[in-house]
């Protein structure tokens, strides 16, 4: 193998629940703080102990994010999963495992080069009990794994120092522990490898975060006072997120009482429900969730949609349909999220392709669920909420004022002849809202059943139809608001290349590696809902465009035709959704083979 | 439901409450159900009892889920934001309501199939977080809107009015409170607004859910031989163990009670309820005492009513959250925001 220096990709098996995510962290920063672009995907089972679990680290001088499924290392760890993981590594590849057993011969692979470190064998001696032993287990294989691509030591004891801070004795294991798999691999292989870490400066001004993390920094900074939610895998980490972010900067200096409140809910019919209540008496509110609770929220978005009710929805999508995989990705929700309800609904959607777009969105859907007076959702996923991403730091901008739409003051009302709830006094079809227990005259009955524009009860159809019709156009008007597409236009392209969220990664890199290839795209990365005219501009302009996504009935080309009328001649899809992330590879095989088809 | 404004016509000699209101003010929309319904009869007593509890009516919020008992919340303090919301899930609404603005006073309206059946969790997890509401069970042992069929509350053996006899168990809402741990639990029957309106007021007071399930006879699909929710059943099988007389903070304690005879107990905001003792030696703050006493009346086929238990130190979602006093909903953004320099130096934690 060739040199491969800030090139590569390896990836680590082990068994859930026994403390490798530290260890896996510790890498991950590691290599981070030596500025080399770096992202993690975290495979992990629907279970909390025992399953087997795998961590995979792509180190790319390119700043590459997407995932890639060839791996140059494997740290196979797990008795459990050898085989599938002997027959990951690419060929030329290395395999690093527990030499305290003997590897079966049927594992052996003529093209891998196999490095066995005695793991258990040293831990056993070196550490006692049961449970230290195995966590040090997984700091002894970062320290070989810091060996064989030659991490920078320093870096590794400045963390190791930080992190065991405060705890003098785990900070003496985990030196203990890293010296242990260091030594051992100096002094057996001829480190480092080939593929090995070479300082660079291309992290300084970055960030590694998940996307639950951010998009939790998000609703904090946008004020959000009320968050209701049910657990679910992978929206989980939201509100903990969320909690943890209040604890920290909204708690009275001295009293410490709370300028939040966080209700755990029964169920996600009720988070949903708590969030309208909560909008309906003023407050910035949300939840968060992942498609089995979106489906559980439908009859709420509708009431939210129809009476016209701001509601900040967070979708960590997973898997589906029904349960589905919980800990895998998909971009499974895009049209239940955007027509959820019986009825005709229409809802404004948000899609963040990386953790710092679910921060800015994440603020940005409390501003437009309060300027539109609706259920807006955060269209985010697993691998964007959960996975650390390097992103460029985030940034605040403290002249931000919050945009609370038409809600009338006491004084608004005091001095207004008439309050009518639904009436459209300027033509954007938004109307004025009143909370409940600031002015007599704002009071009105809220009601999901059929209303004039007066906000009276109403079954005549004339009435009825007028305030469904104005609810179109309000929502049709959210296209100038939602942030707008991400287009990139190549000289002498003739193909569009589009996609939302997360496959941006893919999408991205697929392109260079295209045109090397000689295929020119265009792109365009849809970035709200619904669309706009630069959306069906882009469209229009190429006789083919290549709509990347990840599930399985082409939603986002669905989407495209039924808000923009575009002909679906021009639609061509490109899909993966089996449950990892999306690869440059299925971007680039997808558009190859309908290329060769349009040919 | 009803969007008939009712005239708002002022009969010089209507007494005025504190604030200068007539009971006129308190009321809303002209009723649309059935002429006779209970449903009625409890809005008449909710009217009075924000009328002589002086209550700013806008400061007011009314919610509701859906079902005849749910479109009442029109037809009083029409100055109040109303919310009817979506089959058994008000209790959810009004409890992040209440979470935005605590200072609202919020009063739920249900029914036994809104509260008991399709609502049974919310109402019970609504319970349990103490949520500071007055909820009104108005329980009529039958679905109205839908012309008839069985609730969940309709007794074993009671008949519907084609003669059909209910099979199953009832769910009891007021013994359900009482295990969920509910903080203040009653019974009435809309028949009897003496008994009503304290509770009601009591009912305000109460820092915390304060449940009642009022027996609420349908006119048209329940008030028939051989129901046990009919007007006729109710009046001949109600009976009262204790009396609470409602004293509001401000008012000097006029009535004058037999010594032994009355029970007081101080409301978070100060006002005190006095409970006399109907029938022998009921304590309305021993839980166990309240389930048992319940259980013992409904063996004897009787319906027991009146203020049947208070927890003396109930403490709300906000208390239970330790949030800052006031509305959340309003705190200016820069309380809210940690800002730009907070956010850079959490962004070392992220390195």
């Amino acid at each position: 193998m060739n040199s491969r220096v800030n090139d590569f990709a390896f990836k680590i098996a082990t068994a859930n629940g026994t403390g490798s995510a530290s260890a896996n962290g510790l890498i991950m920063q590691a290599i981070f703080r030596m500025g080399v672009p770096v992202t993690g995907k975290n495979v992990f089972p629907s279970n909390i102990q025992g399953l087997p679990t795998w961590y995979e680290i792509r180190v790319n001088k390119h700043g590459y994010t997407a995932r890639t499924p060839h791996f140059d290392l494997m740290l196979a760890l797990n008795a459990a999963t050898y085989a599938r993981d002997v027959a990951e590594v690419r060929p030329g590849g290395y395999l690093m495992f527990d030499s305290s057993w003997p590897l079966d011969e049927k594992l052996h692979r003529p093209d891998v080069t196999y490095l066995g470190v005695p793991l258990a064998e040293m831990c056993n001696a070196a550490f006692k009990g049961v449970r230290e032993r195995i966590l040090m287990k997984n700091i002894a294989y970062a320290g070989a794994l810091a060996a064989l691509i030659g991490m920078d030591t320093e870096v590794i004891a400045n963390l190791t120092r930080e992190k065991y801070a405060a705890k003098k004795s785990l900070l003496d294991s985990n030196e203990t522990a890293i010296a242990l798999g260091y030594d051992y691999a100096r002094a057996h292989f001829d480190c480092p490898l080939p593929i090995q870490l070479e300082k660079m400066d291309a992290t300084k001004d970055s960030i590694l975060i998940d996307g639950n993390t951010a998009a939790a920094l998000g609703a904090v900074y946008a004020g959000a006072t009320v968050g209701a939610w049910y657990p679910i895998t992978p929206a989980t980490s939201v509100m903990e997120a969320f909690k943890g972010f209040c604890m920290k900067y909204r708690r009275d200096p001295e009293t410490k009482q709370k300028k939040f409140a966080i209700l755990q809910a029964e169920d996600e019919l009720a988070a949903l429900g708590m969030v309208i209540g909560a909008s309906w008496a003023g407050a910035r509110a949300f939840t968060p969730t992942s498609g089995p609770g979106i489906s559980l929220m439908n009859e709420f978005i509708g009431l939210a949609y129809y009476a016209e009710i701001p509601a900040v929805i967070v979708d960590v999508q997973r898997t589906g349909p029904s349960t589905g995989m919980p800990t895998r990705t998909q971009q499974g929700d895009l049209m239940l999220c955007a027509y959820a309800s019986h009825g005709d609904t229409r809802h404004i959607c948000l899609y963040p392709a990386d953790p710092r777009e679910a921060f800015e969105f994440a603020a940005k859907a409390f501003d437009i669920a309060e300027r539109f007076q609706t259920p807006t959702f955060l269209v985010s996923d697993l691998d964007i909420g959960m996975n650390d991403w390097m992103v460029p730091r985030l940034k605040w901008d403290d002249s931000y004022k919050p945009d609370r739409g038409k809600v009338l003051s006491a004084e608004d009302l005091d001095s207004a002849k008439n309050f009518w709830r639904y009436y459209d006094h300027d033509g954007d079809g938004i109307p004025q809202r009143s909370l409940p227990g600031v002015h007599p005259k704002g009071a009105f009955f809220t009601r999901g059943s059929g209303h004039n524009k007066y906000g009276a009860y109403t079954e005549d159809a004339t009435e009825y139809q007028e305030v469904l019709d104005r609810l179109d156009r309000k929502i049709q008007g959210a296209t100038k608001a939602v942030p707008q597409p991400l287009i990139k236009q190549i000289a002498g392209a003739a193909v569009g290349l589009v996609t939302v969220g997360g496959c941006h990664a893919a999408c991205v890199e697929a392109m260079d590696l295209l045109a090397l290839d000689g295929i020119k795209v265009n792109y365009m990365r849809v970035r709200g809902f619904p669309f706009g005219d630069e959306v069906r501009q882009f469209l229009e302009q190429h006789e083919v465009n290549f709509i990347v996504e990840q599930n399985r009935d082409a939603q986002l080309r669905s989407l495209l035709m039924l808000d923009l009328g575009v002909n679906i001649e021009k639609l061509e899809s490109v899909r993966y959704y089996a449950g990892f992330p999306m690869s440059a590879h299925h971007v680039i095989n997808g558009v190859k083979a309908k290329l060769e088809k349009v040919a | 439901m009803s969007y008939i404004a009712k005239p708002k016509v002022h009969h010089p000699s209507l007494k005025a409450n504190a604030i200068g209101l007539t009971r006129r003010d308190y009321e809303g929309a002209i009723t649309t159900l059935c002429a006779g319904c209970g449903h009625d009869s409890i809005t008449a007593a909710i009217i009075h009892a924000f009328w002589e509890l002086s209550i700013p009516p806008h400061k007011v919020a009314k919610l509701s889920g859906i079902g005849c008992s749910s479109k009442t919340p029109a037809y009083f303090l029409r100055e109040a934001h109303g919310f009817n919301s979506v089959h058994g899930r008000m209790p959810a609404v009004a409890t992040g309501a209440n979470a935005a603005n605590q200072d609202l006073i919020m009063i739920g309206v249900s029914g036994d199939g809104d509260s008991l059946s399709i609502g049974l969790g919310q109402l019970c997890h609504a319970i349990r977080r103490n949520v500071n509401m007055l909820y009104v069970l108005e329980n009529n042992g039958v679905y109205g809107l839908t012309k008839g069929q069985f609730s969940a509350s309709a007794d074993k053996g009671s008949t519907a009015k084609k003669g059909e006899a209910n099979a199953m168990e009832p769910i009891d809402g007021a013994l359900m409170a009482l295990t969920l741990g509910a903080t203040f639990v009653a019974r009435s029957f809309s028949g009897d607004k003496a008994q009503l309106v304290p509770i009601i007021k009591a009912g305000l007071s109460h820092r915390g859910f304060a449940f009642i399930d009022v027996i609420s006879p349908c006119v048209t699909f329940n008030d028939h031989e051989g129901s046990t929710k009919s007007y006729a059943y109710t009046r001949e099988h109600a009976v009262e163990v204790v009396q609470a007389d409602f004293v509001p903070l401000r008012d000097p304690i006029e009535a004058e009670y037999a010594e032994g005879s009355v029970q007081s107990v101080t409301m978070h905001d100060g006002s005190i309820v006095n409970f006399r003792k109907v029938a022998g030696d009921y304590d309305p703050t021993n839980r166990d005492a309240a389930y048992t006493a319940i259980r013992d009346h409904q063996r004897r086929g009787e319906v027991m009513t009146g203020l049947l238990y208070v927890s003396p130190d109930s403490k709300d979602v906000h208390d239970q959250n330790e949030t800052v006093a006031g509305p959340l909903y309003n705190l200016p953004h820069e309380q809210l925001c940690p800002g730009n320099d907070a956010l850079q130096k959490l962004m070392a934690q992220f390195r």
